[in-house]
């Protein structure tokens, strides 16, 4: 039978299937999946309510930020700065609440902050050409010391009058026992999710990642959507600067030392490629529980921690290999 | 009347003269083919058409209306398409999210409004079945040969009410059935009544799509003449410079 012209227009190219399983992403949950259950069977300890808990929690702060990164990737950037801006948020938060003003206050500060830097390193990227690795490289060094400036490098453990807000804010858990940071992360990746999939900035965070000259010249406002995504990265950073505070009740001048990296790694693992163009949502959170699952069970099979770095590593460089494959087999 | 009319274009960068005192118009459903050697100032005629470059001195005029072009937006609202030479395709997007990148189909939910996939691919698939190109709307870009390439650039052209559409070197690097398929889908914009104006090297391209043939070499017009009345050969020698002008 001939097929017509139509047909061939109508057809779909990949069933729903074939799709999901060319996906790192759905790769990396199975990954994710077989080790709960594993480490189930394995050790006594994994599948208890309390160690649940804690790994959910300890997710969240990388995944919250990786949410933010996936977009500066899918972009084509980077930020490095993440982590330093984790700290000057969480100390911005601090040093107010310390000084007496109610968590409102303190919420809205660290968060301007955020947005301010975010707003600067965009800046700097789009209108006037620096590279991003070296802008936010810049700022993973200023926004570490400016937090110990503000905090003259001291340890804050007391918020004031709204002490126990914000503590309940970041240690509490509000909705059926499930820890507040985690509801906060759904939310977020909801929304993330939405945004990359159904909005018109979403749809053109991936054609800048993909040819940002075509972007430039159909019209899309390049420059304006760059600083925006860093502002985004920063927020994200923030945000999670400021669970972490409620969650930690400290906050010193080290928290999210080298956090970048791990954040990197989780949106490259949940599929994100540092190329530009690629990356969900859901890849971030997955990206990020597989690291913290790594850790997770390396302490209760009682491997001796130093081990962490070598697994967490090889999985982000056997994450990118498995891509690496298919994409060898699709030019073949 | 004509849809297109430059009158007395000229472009200098400092002191180079990339464009000297160029004149000449198009009419709806007519096809120019402009040719050149590099450096010749196609392409600076072109980006000034485009808006990408505004003219030293001269006029630009639409349907016997003046205008004054400051960005590729402008253009682009006065009905001026341009196809560039590198397609400006994002590999990692669909056919459809091409051919609408930047006028994206949006319907209200709520208080946002979201992308409107379903009018989008309905849309983009009815401009390739006009094209008769077997390009998927679903499709990325990516996995597409040179000419389904070729058809979703000139889709997006189709989007708009264009009057005119600009193709910078649309057969440079394809192969021998895909070019056959883009200079099809010129005929089809010229049967739309759009005037096209094609910048190529290919001489066999020119002498089979377009009515007329207009040459620039150093700058200046040598050349403006109905493609019936010229010859591979006489246009050749207009390229080079071995006929001063005709």
């Amino acid at each position: 039978m001939a097929v017509t012209l139509d047909q061939t227009i109508e057809q779909k190219q990949k069933t729903v299937w074939a799709s999901i399983l060319g996906h790192q992403t759905f790769w990396v949950l199975v990954a994710v999946i077989l080790a709960c259950i594993f480490l189930s069977f394995a050790t006594d300890a994994f599948a208890t309510s309390k160690n649940l808990y804690n790994i959910t929690r300890n997710v969240t702060f990388v995944a919250i930020i990786a949410l933010g990164m996936t977009l500066v990737i899918i972009t084509g950037g980077i930020d490095l700065s993440v982590g330093s801006v984790l700290c000057l948020c969480s100390m911005i938060l601090a040093v107010v609440m310390n000084a007496g003003y109610s968590i409102e206050v303190g919420i809205a500060a660290s968060i301007a902050t955020a947005l301010a830097i975010g707003a600067f390193n965009g800046a700097l990227i789009a209108y006037l050409g620096f590279p991003p690795f070296v802008v936010t490289l810049g700022m993973l060094s200023v926004a570490r010391s400016l937090a110990m400036v503000a905090s003259n490098n001291t340890v804050v453990f007391q918020f004031g009058p709204d002490h126990d807000k914000l503590l309940a804010l970041g240690g509490g858990a509000w909705l059926f026992g499930i820890a507040n940071p985690v509801l906060y992360m759904i939310v977020l990746a909801l929304l993330t999710g939405f945004v990359l999939r159904w909005t018109r900035f979403g749809r053109y965070l991936f054609a800048i990642g993909g040819n940002e000259h075509a972007a430039t010249l159909t019209g899309v406002p390049v420059k304006r959507i760059k600083v925006v995504v860093y502002m985004i990265s920063a927020l994200s950073a923030g945000i999670a600067g400021i669970i972490q505070t409620g969650w930690l009740g400290a906050v010193t001048t080290n928290i999210g030392a080298g956090m970048e990296l791990q954040v990197i790694a989780a949106a490259v693992i949940g599929g994100a490629n540092l190329a530009g163009g690629v990356g969900t949502a859901l890849g971030a959170l997955v990206g990020a529980a597989l690291i913290e699952i790594i850790r997770n069970s390396l302490g209760l099979l009682g491997i001796n921690a130093f081990w962490q770095g070598t697994f967490i590593g090889g999985a982000t460089i056997l994450a990118v290999l498995f891509d690496r494959i298919r994409n060898f087999r699709q030019s073949e | 009347m004509a849809a297109l009319e430059l009158t007395n274009i000229s472009k200098h960068f400092g002191a180079i003269q990339a464009v000297n005192d160029v004149s000449f118009s198009l009419d709806a459903g007519e096809v120019l083919g402009l040719m050149g050697d590099n450096g010749a100032g196609k392409s600076t005629l072109v980006k000034m058409i485009a808006g990408n470059f505004r003219p030293s001195s001269g006029a630009i005029a639409l349907a016997g209306q003046e205008i004054v072009l400051h960005k590729p937006l402008d253009a682009r609202r006065h009905g001026i398409e341009i196809v560039h030479q590198d397609l400006a395709l994002c590999d990692n997007l669909t056919a459809a999210a091409n051919v609408f990148l930047g006028r994206e189909l949006r319907r209200g939910f709520g208080p946002v409004s979201i992308l409107d996939y379903r009018s989008m691919y309905q849309h983009a698939g009815a401009l390739f079945r006009e094209l008769k190109s077997e390009t998927r709307p679903r499709d990325l870009v990516r996995q597409m040969s040179g000419g389904q390439r070729q058809a979703v650039a000139i889709a997006r052209t189709m989007l708009s009410k264009a009057r005119i559409v600009l193709m910078d070197e649309p057969t440079a690097a394809i192969s021998v059935r895909q070019v056959a398929e883009v200079l099809n889908h010129i005929r089809h914009l010229r049967d739309r009544g759009i005037a096209v104006i094609l910048i190529s090297h290919r001489m066999p391209d020119v002498f089979s799509v377009a009515d007329r043939v207009v040459v620039m070499r150093r700058g200046r017009k040598v050349a403006d003449k109905p493609i019936a009345r010229s010859s591979p050969e006489e246009v050749t020698g207009l390229i080079t410079g071995a006929i001063e002008m005709v």
